[in-house]
């Protein structure tokens, strides 16, 4: 088990290599650097923008400029944002709690959704029930995020006005972080109507984020469980005399379960992606929002290191998920080490 | 009373080329304690009448039949969780591919146990002790460290030993073995088939063997039906069908047995089983067969007697020769 980790963990090494390349070169492929976007519409002479180019180290040549963020990063430094002149790694802690709250509630929301819906489309096969679900799924998995957030939030927040259109919680509540995430820190403050109005500023970027997760996950749950439904083992179980909930919803799921973990996996980069969408639309301020933000103002060592960690989150994500495949199926387990 | 009564079963399936039927009003009673096996080669429909019995064919099937009865309790008209209480207690099956047929995620002991919960409410230390004396019973070694296992981590023929276990641990009145030695090594096919009977002795229970080795049919049933393209050809005793077939087919099917030949090549069945598409209009064994006739092409037979082993064919075969055969006719 321990060996089998190791290699997985091996793996993951070139790819933080190419992730750290990839970040450093593509935010410096943009136009424009960040002396130029500070300075703005007044413009800069090209003497002063030199050394301030010169005092953030950007005249050094690209490869050197490479060589000192690697070697920064290798002692635990993300570098400091140019702009707000606060370490890129606080900066990000402060606001990751938002964007992991609003996630992982747009995962649980796509899961709990998702694998029974795919679950009940792969057993109704060919019926309507079945056709509405994968009809609804492609719908999901086709809409524009930004689109169906702005329609959602007209009709929930415009003309029903169910829902507020921005933020985390109302600005009649304030209390000082303790986790980060605003459901439990609204609870633990104790103030009243704080978690509801917590939980009602959740309702929207959650459904909108949760939505393309959600159509991909129902949508491979039912392949991967009609793939299952006719192997031998689950003609087995019914010729044991199970009920149909013991047969697909154990012997037939926790084999299913592997693509569909896979995917579950492969959507949480989906979900980062999607959040700085998401985010953006509902003013959260989360890092999905900070990422879009340090994009347009070229701050670069906030890019670089907000990737990065985003990343690193991703692999560490996918790397449970492997480790997931060999306790659901030992098979897999044995044979890989 | 008979255990089992199948009367004209008829099991099609719905395709994309239309309606394709798999079994063709085939009939078999089943007595308490007998050994019956089920011949035909691949394509003949033995599985899929034993699935329908147990009601475990897909949603694409539509299963009709006279009579289908178990202890005398109609299985027709059964709700499925009545039939439920049935299946995996008092009437077992067991496939063909030991391997597959093991779920990879669960271990042996869990698998083992599934059964002894559902059917007979066991707790935890009873079904533990129940499925130890089983594996023992089906011949594993280290049974209790065998719990634990993956059904990876054991050999095609322990993994089938497994199903065995499986099948009888509710003590069944019939076990229904579908090809169980077929994905065997041979030597591991005589050790299983041994095993299976050993169990039948000792349980008193009914054995309905499919397979499509006339060996293993000689050596094990009392009495067999010999099924074709979805139909039964023929039914008799085991020393009546092998010293004086009635049909054709049966007749191809033992002289095609190596031990029988006594020709330096190997006599087989020219051609292959009808499909969808390309059934014949009168016999459906006749493109195959040696003495087939114009009426045999055009007008499909009718069952013969009972002492002629209900052979479906036109001249029911005794001696070796045809009877009613036309002389004018040279095939």
């Amino acid at each position: 088990m321990f060996l089998y980790l190791f290699k997985k963990l091996a793996v993951t090494i070139p790819t933080f290599f190419g992730v750290t390349l990839v970040a450093f070169i593509f935010i410096r492929l943009l136009p424009g650097d960040p002396v130029l976007l500070m300075a703005g519409e007044r413009g800069i002479s090209d003497e002063r923008h030199a050394v301030l180019m010169a005092e953030m180290g950007f005249d050094k040549p690209i490869l050197v400029q490479y060589g000192y963020y690697l070697a920064d990063l290798a002692h635990g430094d993300f570098g400091t944002s140019i702009i707000t002149k606060r370490p890129v790694l606080e900066e990000f802690a402060t606001l990751f709690p938002a964007t992991m709250e609003l996630s992982i509630c747009a995962m649980l929301l796509a899961i709990l959704l998702g694998l029974p819906a795919g679950m009940i489309a792969a057993t109704k096969r060919g019926t309507a029930i079945d056709h509405t679900v994968m009809t609804t799924a492609l719908a999901g998995y086709s809409m524009p995020i930004f689109w169906w957030g702005l329609l959602l939030i007209i009709f929930f927040s415009g003309t029903l006005g169910w829902t507020p259109v921005s933020g985390r919680i109302s600005l009649l509540y304030y209390f000082e972080p303790v986790t980060g995430f605003m459901l439990i820190d609204s609870l633990l403050s104790g103030q009243e109507g704080a978690f509801q109005s917590a939980l009602s500023h959740l309702i929207l970027p959650t459904i909108v984020l949760a939505t393309i997760p959600l159509a991909v996950i129902a949508r491979q749950t039912r392949s991967a469980m009609l793939e299952v439904l006719s192997e031998d083992y689950v003609r087995t179980a019914r010729a044991k005399g199970l009920g149909p909930q013991r047969v697909i919803g154990l012997h037939a799921l926790r084999n299913a379960m592997i693509p569909v973990i896979t995917v579950i996996g492969l959507q949480v980069g989906v979900l980062f992606a999607g959040a700085i969408l998401t985010e953006t639309i509902f003013s959260w301020p989360g890092i999905g929002k900070w990422m879009v933000e340090s994009i347009f103002r070229r701050d670069y060592s906030a890019v670089q290191g907000g990737l990065l960690l985003i990343a690193a989150i991703v692999m560490l994500v996918n790397l449970a998920v492997d480790l997931l495949y060999g306790i659901i199926n030992p098979q897999i387990r044995h044979t890989d080490s | 009373m008979p255990l089992l009564e199948i009367e004209n079963l008829t099991v099609s399936f719905q395709t994309a080329g239309g309606q394709f039927t798999a079994v063709d009003k085939v009939s078999l009673h089943i007595e308490p304690g007998e050994i019956v096996s089920v011949v035909g080669e691949s394509g003949s429909g033995k599985s899929v009448a034993m699935l329908a019995l147990m009601g475990l064919l897909p949603w694409t099937a539509t299963v009709t039949a006279d009579r289908l009865a178990f202890n005398n309790q109609d299985l027709k008209t059964i709700s499925k969780s009545e039939l439920r209480k049935i299946i995996g207690s008092k009437m077992a099956m067991i496939f063909q591919e030991p391997m597959t047929s093991l779920n990879p995620c669960f271990t042996i002991g869990f698998q083992l146990t599934e059964t002894l919960k559902i059917h007979l409410g066991m707790n935890r230390a009873e079904r533990k002790k129940r499925a130890i004396e089983l594996l023992e019973l089906v011949g594993i070694p280290e049974p209790r460290k065998r719990l634990t296992a993956f059904p990876h981590q054991l050999s095609g023929g322990m993994n089938q030993r497994v199903m065995i276990a499986m099948a009888i641990s509710c003590n069944p009145e019939l076990l229904i073995a579908d090809e169980p030695t077929t994905a065997l090594d041979v030597t591991i096919q005589a050790q299983i088939l041994e095993l299976l009977l050993n169990l039948q002795k000792k349980q008193g229970m009914s054995l309905v063997l499919i397979t499509h080795d006339m060996g293993v049919v000689a050596e094990t049933a009392e009495r067999v039906a010999v099924q074709y393209a979805g139909q039964q050809v023929e039914k008799q005793q085991v020393k009546g069908l092998f010293s004086n077939p009635h049909h054709p087919y049966t007749q191809a099917l033992l002289n095609s047995l190596p031990e029988r030949s006594n020709s330096k090549i190997l006599p087989s069945i020219a051609g292959v089983v009808p499909g969808q598409f390309d059934k014949p209009k009168g016999c459906l064994f006749s493109p195959r067969c040696d003495y087939a006739t114009t009426k045999c092409h055009t007008i499909p037979p009718t069952a013969a007697s009972e002492e002629l082993g209900k052979a479906l064919c036109h001249y029911p075969i005794v001696d070796g020769k045809p009877t009613n055969y036309p002389e004018e006719v040279n095939p």
